[in-house]
């Protein structure tokens, strides 16, 4: 996926979003760090020059909710979590890059829980490609890409990577 | 930057990288504790254990109610009303509570070096609440996310150290780390509490507090330990106070935005009057605050991941 795919496929996913809630009142963006947060932003813009209203947005940092905090070797840096909002009966649209195994989405949904009771949580990817090991699935998909699970796909952000916006899926180098 | 240690025991052994690495999770772990629910899944099932031979409160509290927040189990031992009590040495306490299979074990101990025997022989992580006149790291960290936060930066900042420094060892946990972060560090108390050779530390001496406070950006108070004051340091407590101590009229030459600091317990009317203690300028309740989100961050990084 290159630049204008990335535009366009935000662009569709904010459409629907208003679409399925019927405008943005009562709904919120939570987005995932790092990536999920660019695109969070992103999405509530497109949604700002749409329908000429801003929606909430806040950063969510999982890293205290990973499942597999006790046996990763290398400590995962904390990083602060943003939720300037009460999430108590709204409607969230959690947004993350890219959707794997659903565990980082398991993990975002206690911390949100954590925060409060929303009305209910819809998730938005950019990329969904397969392998799920929990039961979630993705309410707005910018493009599932089938992947063999020891590929890596890279979703670059100029926002936080300082380089053009790209999908690049990657072999692991053995 | 990696997290390696596995115990804190003072922040001479820690390098600028890391004690920035501890200051910007700590600033994560803060927001934690202001939200509705108070508790994060991190440390699930880690048992942290307090040692503690001296008195504390706020330390103690602090240590526990950070280690709740993180989901770990916690346990106090007191040195009295434990087996310490009838003649079993402090290693033997804190190998027989190993056996019981705990994560870390926080210790404040009267004498200078307990912490580091500890850590030396158990396989769980020791984190040092105060040795002796050795040093308070956790107490360092918060005063200095403290500052940080205050003015956004450490390097370059002045900040006075006041009182009694011979047997501070908040003072001299804060000599190490806020003079490996860049600030400058001058030291002032009388001359009989003042150690031999503490300019070795990097540090100025200035035994006149009005010059400290003109240029200070930062005025740290020590309390006076009535309990290691044997009479002959100082005539009197009143005349300490009198030369010593922070007042109203005396800050009328300090900097607009300077920060009084105290690691509390307070003397009022001794160290400072009451109503600089609670002032525009005092952040001694934020230190509390803080030392939880401090805390919280020593818990993760030495605990978070399997070593």
């Amino acid at each position: 996926m290159d630049a204008d795919n990335i535009r366009r496929a935000v662009s569709r996913m904010s459409h629907e979003i208003l679409e399925k809630n019927k405008g943005i009142g009562n709904v919120c963006i939570i987005g995932i760090r790092t990536r999920g947060a660019v695109l969070a932003d992103r999405i509530s813009q497109t949604i700002k020059e749409i329908e000429g209203k801003e929606v909430p947005v806040g950063i969510l940092d999982i890293t205290l909710y990973r499942d597999d905090l006790t046996m990763v070797a290398s400590q995962p840096v904390v990083h602060e979590t943003l939720i300037n909002f009460d999430v108590t009966d709204k409607k969230i649209v959690l947004v993350d890059d890219v959707l794997f195994t659903g565990r980082t989405i398991r993990a975002a949904l206690d911390a949100i829980i954590d925060f409060g009771r929303p009305a209910n949580i819809q998730l938005a990817v950019l990329i969904d490609r397969g392998h799920r090991e929990l039961p979630i699935r993705a309410d707005y998909v910018g493009k599932n890409i089938p992947t063999f699970i020891d590929q890596n796909v890279h979703v670059v952000l100029e926002e936080s990577d300082q380089k053009e916006d790209k999908v690049v899926i990657e072999n692991k180098i053995v | 930057m990696e997290w390696t240690k596995h115990d804190l025991l003072d922040l001479h052994d820690l390098s600028r990288a890391e004690l920035e690495l501890i200051l910007k999770t700590a600033k994560s772990f803060k927001e934690v504790s202001s939200r509705e629910v108070k508790k994060v899944p991190a440390l699930r099932g880690k048992t942290v254990v307090t040692l503690f031979f001296e008195p504390s409160t706020r330390t103690r509290v602090s240590f526990e109610l950070a280690a709740k927040r993180l989901s770990a189990d916690t346990l106090n031992i007191a040195a009295s009303g434990s087996s310490l009590s009838k003649g079993e040495t402090v290693l033997d306490t804190a190998l027989n509570i190993e056996a019981m299979n705990v994560d870390a074990i926080i210790v404040r101990h009267f004498s200078s070096g307990v912490p580091s025997i500890l850590a030396e022989n158990l396989r769980s992580s020791v984190i040092n609440a105060g040795d002796g006149c050795r040093a308070h790291p956790t107490q360092a960290l918060l005063d200095m996310f403290t500052i940080q936060e205050r003015f956004g930066r450490i390097e370059g900042l002045k900040v006075g150290i006041v009182g009694d420094i011979l047997h501070s060892r908040v003072a001299r946990s804060n000599i190490h780390g806020l003079t490996r972060m860049g600030a400058s560090v001058t030291v002032c108390g009388p001359s009989t509490l003042m150690p031999i050779g503490i300019e070795k530390l990097g540090v100025n001496v200035n035994y006149n507090l009005d010059d400290v406070i003109q240029e200070s950006d930062v005025i740290m108070l020590l309390r006076i330990q009535k309990e290691r004051q044997q009479e002959k340091y100082l005539p009197s407590i009143r005349e300490y106070a009198k030369v010593f101590g922070i007042r109203q009229q005396r800050l009328q030459k300090a900097k607009k935005r300077v920060l009084i600091m105290h690691p509390g317990p307070t003397n009022r009317g001794v160290e400072l009057t009451a109503d600089i203690a609670d002032g525009e300028h005092s952040v001694i309740l934020e230190q509390v605050t803080n030392g939880v989100a401090i805390r919280m961050a020593i818990l993760y990084l030495l605990l978070g991941t399997k070593k």
